[in-house]
């Protein structure tokens, strides 16, 4: 890490990033005509302004990081907390992914891998992640090369696969954390298994960094990433009032600190900012609709390229999604983590995510939200891209529709890769689930 | 005494139906939907109206369905598919618990109660194998017509297996088949076997409750129905006319709206 590196990236954190982005404020509000208001929407959160900003400077200070900091590339289910801990600047790939599959992005980057041999039944993450890095296109202006990759398989088997590309490419070292699959239950030796990972990475991650490990900083790290997970479910929890305050195509944007700056301070600012507001609405009875007519329940991660069209399609009808196993992800198994016993609950952690556990709990999950966010009906995205997270669905969703009696349907599509999507047959799916609902 | 039509503008055929208060039918068309679907729905709306010697100001209310619902501009609402032929099938057979509509560019299964109210349903995705358009392209290239399928089917003495329900892929199979000399029914009976197996997958995922009612163009064809019925290990019953009864679910839907 050259001195002059760090002294430039502490510049641009300190001086140059907030100087850059409060111009460009001052010119976006000059420039800013306003949208007109979609009247189906309830007034917009507030706090929308400060995430777009906190994640463009994150993407924006990436740019000086390399040199300054080690800069990893992370995959969302990996323990971060033991890097935060030797102060790696981290990127996921995933949420570029996403970002990428927002602007629409999602098929070119796939078939600059594509044409490097890489197969379209592929991850549409990996495969943007890689056409990145091939073609060098980004929305984000520019990716800091990583100094390390970590990547655990309780997501799926495919990270490990993709990261290994990547560190055969940039020949940089994979620090990978394996996970068994929750089965039934873990047993001691599972979990002992997954705990000496962590500390056997120590050393190694020492000498990477040339940074000696802190137990104490490490567990305050640990416990910032605790409560801002924490927040972040109580954040969601506020979406059980009648009309729900935000809804979960919202949340899939708020969702970007948790899963890529989670155990960072500013993450946590940023969940209390947004609590706060969520409190106030919910308690004036400020709706994220103005009617609130049904509420629905979202499985598996968005459609990225889709999020804004589903949006007001949604709002048209009346329908608010109020709840999503993907958004519940980052908050659903932060109690296990425990600072008496950090490594061990680490393992508990990360071990228990809802990708690397069984179906059962997933029907179980599923079907205790749609009680306590009193669901009205079910909209399962097939995702042709994670495989982990679409397999069963067919089954989950006429067990749910059957025990519950409610409406379920299935949406065949991608994340980010609008290839797989046919408008015509999303569409008449979706009419016919809301004549079922609204006959309901 | 009002009178309600209901357009199916599918992407083959365009269907109209035409009933009275009392849900009886006067007047049914079919016609290509070609490449206006504007054009072909008025089309069959106006044969429909003549059998029942009727114009279309005699029309209380219309409700379009179908792919092309959007181009109707003569209906006063859309309605999808999949409650227009649960609806159809429950009116013309009001045991039917499941419908198995297989039409042109889509199959789908779709479960209904006994109001015939939509429970559940189930699409093939964004893939011609396993609808009509398969056999079509497949019909063509053994140069029969789809009126030959379903007869050379029942009669074959046997059966080709076709491992691929990709059209693309299929249709070099049955190429080579042909080259081989194979017997064309075998051939016929082989791909309707493909094409069942495919929905059968699918009306399986839904869960098969009887009576089982087939709806859409492929329930003419009685090599489909048959198979359809081994391999599901039931009785299937069809409509007289299977190609109108998303057209026939419109008009009753019509008939609901305006009452
Ligand atoms: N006389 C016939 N004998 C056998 N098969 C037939 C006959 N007429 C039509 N078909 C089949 O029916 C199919 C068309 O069905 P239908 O008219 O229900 O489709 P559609 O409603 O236009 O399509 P979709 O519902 O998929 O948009 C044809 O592809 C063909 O395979
Ligand atoms: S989308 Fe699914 S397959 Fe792709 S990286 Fe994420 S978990 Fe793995
Ligand atoms: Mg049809």
């Amino acid at each position: 890490m050259s001195l002059a590196g760090k002294a430039r990236f502490q510049f641009m954190k300190d001086v140059g990033a907030p100087a850059l982005f409060a111009l460009n404020k001052s010119a976006a509000r000059k420039k800013r005509r306003p949208r007109p208001a979609n009247p189906d929407f309830g007034p917009p959160l507030a706090c929308a302004g400060r995430l777009k900003e906190i994640m463009a400077r994150h993407y924006y200070l990436a740019r000086f990081a390399k040199g300054a900091r080690p800069v990893a590339w992370v995959t969302s289910g990996a323990p971060v907390e033991l890097l935060r801990a030797f102060g790696y600047y981290t990127i996921y790939p995933e949420n570029h992914g996403a970002l990428c599959g927002a602007q629409k992005m999602g098929p070119e980057l796939c078939q600059a891998a594509e044409e490097q041999g890489f197969s379209p039944d592929l991850c549409s993450y990996a495969r943007v992640d890689l056409g990145h890095f091939f073609s060098r296109k980004t929305p984000a202006g520019r990716l800091p090369r990583p100094d390390l990759l970590f990547c655990s398989n309780n997501i799926c088997q495919t990270v490990v696969y993709w990261y290994k590309v990547l560190a055969h490419y940039l020949k940089v070292p994979l620090v990978m954390f394996d996970t068994p699959f929750h089965f039934e239950e873990f047993t001691e030796a599972d979990l002992d298994y997954m705990a000496r990972q962590i500390q056997e990475m120590i050393p190694e991650l020492e000498r990477h960094s040339g940074r000696r490990f802190d137990e104490a900083y490490f567990r305050s790290v640990t416990q910032l990433s605790r409560d801002t997970s924490l927040l972040w479910g109580q954040c969601l929890a506020t979406m059980k009032a009648r009309p729900a305050p935000m809804t979960i195509f919202d949340a899939f944007v708020h969702l970007a600190p948790v899963v890529s700056l989670r155990g960072l301070p500013v993450a946590q600012e940023y969940y209390k900012i947004l609590l706060a507001e969520l409190e106030e609405r919910a308690a004036k009875g400020v709706g994220a609709l103005r009617q609130e007519k049904k509420r629905l329940m979202w499985d598996n991660i968005a459609i990225w390229y889709k999020v804004r069209d589903f949006s007001n399609l949604f709002a048209s009808r009346g329908m608010n999604f109020v709840v999503a196993t993907y958004t519940n992800a980052w908050a659903e198994t932060i109690q296990y983590l425990n600072l008496d016993d950090p490594f061990k609950s680490v393992a508990q952690t990360y071990g228990l995510v809802i990708l690397n556990n069984n179906l059962e709990h997933r029907l179980q999950l599923m079907s205790q939200m749609v009680k306590d966010y009193a669901v009205d009906g079910l909209v399962l995205h097939s995702a042709r891209s994670c495989k982990p997270y679409s397999v069963g669905q067919y089954d989950l969703k006429r067990l749910i529709s059957q025990r519950l009696g409610i409406p379920a349907v299935v949406i065949e599509a991608d994340i980010t890769d609008y290839r797989m999507f046919s408008e015509e047959q999303a569409a008449t799916r979706l009419e016919a689930f809301f004549e079922a609902l609204e006959a309901a | 005494m009002p009178f309600y039509a209901g357009i199916d503008v599918g992407s083959l055929s365009s269907d109209a139906v035409i009933i009275d208060q009392e849900g009886r039918m006067l007047g049914s068309a079919i016609t290509e939907t070609g490449a206006h679907s504007t054009q072909a729905a008025e089309k069959a709306l106006d044969l429909a109206l003549a059998q029942a010697g009727l114009s279309r100001g005699d029309l209380a209310f219309s409700v379009a369905t179908g792919y092309g619902r959007v181009s109707v501009p003569m209906a006063q609402k859309t309605i999808t598919e999949i409650s227009c032929h649960g609806l159809g099938a429950h009116a013309i057979f009001p045991n039917t618990r499941t419908v198995i509509d297989i039409g042109g560019q889509d199959s789908k299964a779709i479960s209904l109660d006994e109001r015939g109210k939509v429970v559940d349903f189930v699409m093939n995705d964004k893939c011609a194998a396993g609808t009509g358009r398969f056999l079509e392209v497949m019909a063509g290239k053994l140069g029969l017509t789809l009126d030959d399928l379903g007869r050379l089917s029942l009669a074959a003495a046997g059966e080709v297996s076709i491992s691929s329900v990709c059209t693309v892929f299929a249709e070099s199979e049955v190429v080579s088949l042909v080259a081989r000399n194979h017997p064309r029914e075998q051939i016929v009976r082989g791909l309707h076997r493909a094409i069942v197996n495919r929905v059968a997958a699918m009306v399986g995922g839904l869960g098969v409750k009887e009576a089982v009612t087939m709806s859409g163009g492929v329930a003419k064809n009685a090599g489909v129905v048959a198979l359809m019925a081994e391999r599901l290990g039931i009785n299937i019953q069809v409509p007289p006319e299977p190609q109108i009864v998303g057209a026939l679910g419109a008009a009753l839907l019509a008939r609901r709206q305006a009452g």
